[in-house]
């Protein structure tokens, strides 16, 4: 796979369309499979790893009506490359750290990738932009039975899919939205919300960084449970909570415009005056001032920017997509250089390609 | 006895197996709580909380039972208990039949469930317990291999072959 190619073209998913996306940046579902004739990655020695490896990547790229497909040897890539993906969204954290034989299969403009030898043999995970999760679930499924016509997982009757850890046996389901809450931030509101969402057996958690702090405001909703429940129940557990949490965003949202106009336009133009003028800048705070650019856009107090812009920048001044593009290793403060050059670059084009009429 | 942290007696009594060396403690049952939510609060994935889960199911048993219990291992992939209860992971689908006594209640502590409603392969998975005889062969294999037992080895891959061949 090309890198640097795919460094200049962004997920299907970044594209900032679909309902809702003004808050749900997008909807995720994953499926934890694994093969019955191998043991879980923890007690596989190297060989198993390996021909688990070469039965699910042999098998899964024979599938005829799935569409083009990339294969990405994991095992094989350099560090800075499976950060890449890692930023992308296309393999976990854990894969990219893992250690053997391993790799992703990516298909559907990066909506569709198969991980194999993540914690499972197969977690198999499908993002679309803003939220989809009926479309996503029926893309899974159908994904989902497409390999399996072609390979024999591990299932019980009573525990349904088998998977190394309890936590996700039966569906081996995880349905997740991806959600932008600045105003909840602000107006201090989101520890409610993320107490009562516990409650309901629905876990929360900041998107970038670490800990309960959210960079750029982002929060991941998603379900604890996947024994128990059919697939479309789970949809629906997190899908009804969705419309609900949007409410009180947009309310909160109309609530700073009422109340303190000048303070939120002020908070976003200084942030967006940040982003088009810094000469050195850290990946945190690129983060969190174009959360206050995006929700600016969005409530109509920035007019020369467009979402997909602001969203494709969250992803590409993170440090391995900024060191493709600017094509090669950096450190940190070099990275905070290039980082601010690659923003004035892109805020600066923005504004010239607009209509230009609100120069702030 | 009394609890290592205040007067009161001691009514619970962990064997902490996370460290390097198993570790003793017998707590009153405030402590025991405290130290329970604690050890559970750092730890925020799926896989930790079937670890601290697992962790829980230990309290209140007897040392004789805990080391028993840790002992017991899978005849197909050779995990014990014990591997299991400290990485929160199991080794092998046949791991849910051979402890299904101990992750019953864990399962149904993590899911509130213990039948699966959802989907079903559109195959029928065939016969799995031929399926986990590969896992065992094939790691007896390995085994036979390693202690360069040859003539053993050369027997289960003609076992292996046979089975994967069947129809």
């Amino acid at each position: 796979m090309d890198f640097t190619t795919l460094a200049g073209t962004s997920g299907e998913w970044l594209r900032g369309a679909g309902p809702e996306a003004d808050i749900v940046m997008s909807s995720r579902i994953r499926l934890a499979r694994n093969l019955a004739d191998f043991p879980f990655i923890t007690r596989a020695n190297a060989g198993d790893r390996a021909e688990i490896e070469r039965v699910l990547r042999e098998r899964i790229l024979a599938i005829k009506d799935g569409g083009p497909m990339t294969y990405v040897d994991v095992n094989k890539l350099q560090g800075l490359d499976r950060q890449f993906l890692v930023e992308r969204q296309l393999i976990s954290r854990e894969h990219a750290e893992a250690e053997g034989a391993r790799g992703v299969v990516i298909a559907e403009n990066e909506q569709v990738s198969l991980m194999i030898n993540e914690e499972d043999h197969l977690r198999i995970q499908v993002i679309q932009s803003g939220l989809n999760l009926d479309n996503a679930w029926q893309t899974i499924n159908r994904i989902d039975d497409l390999v399996e016509q072609q390979v024999t997982y591990a299932f019980s009757d009573k525990l349904g899919y088998l998977t190394a850890c309890p936590t996700n046996v039966g569906t081996g389901m995880r349905v997740s939205v991806m959600l932008h809450l600045p105003a909840l931030v602000i107006t201090r509101q989101i520890d409610k919300l993320f107490r009562s969402l516990q409650k309901i057996s629905l876990a929360v958690r900041g998107l970038y960084g670490e800990g309960s702090q959210a960079m750029g405001d982002f929060y991941q909703i998603s379900n604890q449970i996947t024994l128990g429940r059919t697939e479309t129940d789970l949809v629906k557990q997190v899908g009804d909570v969705v419309p609900t949490i949007i409410d009180y965003e947009r309310k909160a949202r109309d609530f700073l415009i009422r109340e303190s106009h000048e303070n939120l336009h002020d908070r976003v133009s200084r942030a967006y005056g940040i982003l088009r003028t810094a000469q050195t800048i850290s990946s945190e705070e690129t983060m969190h001032l174009l959360s206050s650019v995006r929700m600016g856009v969005n409530l109509g107090l920035i007019h020369d920017l467009e979402i997909p812009t602001v969203n494709k920048l969250f992803i590409y001044t993170q440090p391995a997509h900024l060191q493709k593009i600017t094509g090669g290793e950096l450190d940190t403060a070099d990275r905070n250089i290039e980082r601010a050059r690659y923003l004035r670059r892109l805020l600066n084009k923005e504004e010239r390609g607009g209509d230009g009429v609100n120069q702030n | 006895m009394k609890c290592q942290r205040c007067d009161k007696p001691a009514t619970f009594h962990i064997t902490e197996l996370t460290g390097g060396k198993p570790q003793e403690l017998h707590l009153c049952e405030q402590h025991a709580r405290a130290y329970l939510t604690e050890s559970e609060s750092e730890q925020t994935s799926g896989a930790s909380l079937a670890g601290a889960l697992a962790q829980h199911l230990a309290v209140g048993q007897t040392a004789e039972e805990l080391a028993r219990l840790d002992q017991q291992s899978c005849p197909i992939c050779g995990i014990t208990f014990f591997e299991f209860r400290k990485e929160g992971r199991l080794g092998c689908p046949h791991d849910y039949t051979c402890f299904q006594k101990e992750l019953e209640p864990l399962i149904l502590n993590i899911h509130g469930e213990s039948q699966h409603v959802g989907k079903r392969p559109q195959r029928s998975p065939g016969n799995t317990e031929r399926q986990t005889e590969l896992i065992r062969l094939r790691r007896e294999m390995k085994e036979a291999i390693q202690g360069e037992e040859y003539e053993r080895a050369s027997k289960l891959r003609d076992e292996i072959r046979q089975i994967e061949q069947a129809p």
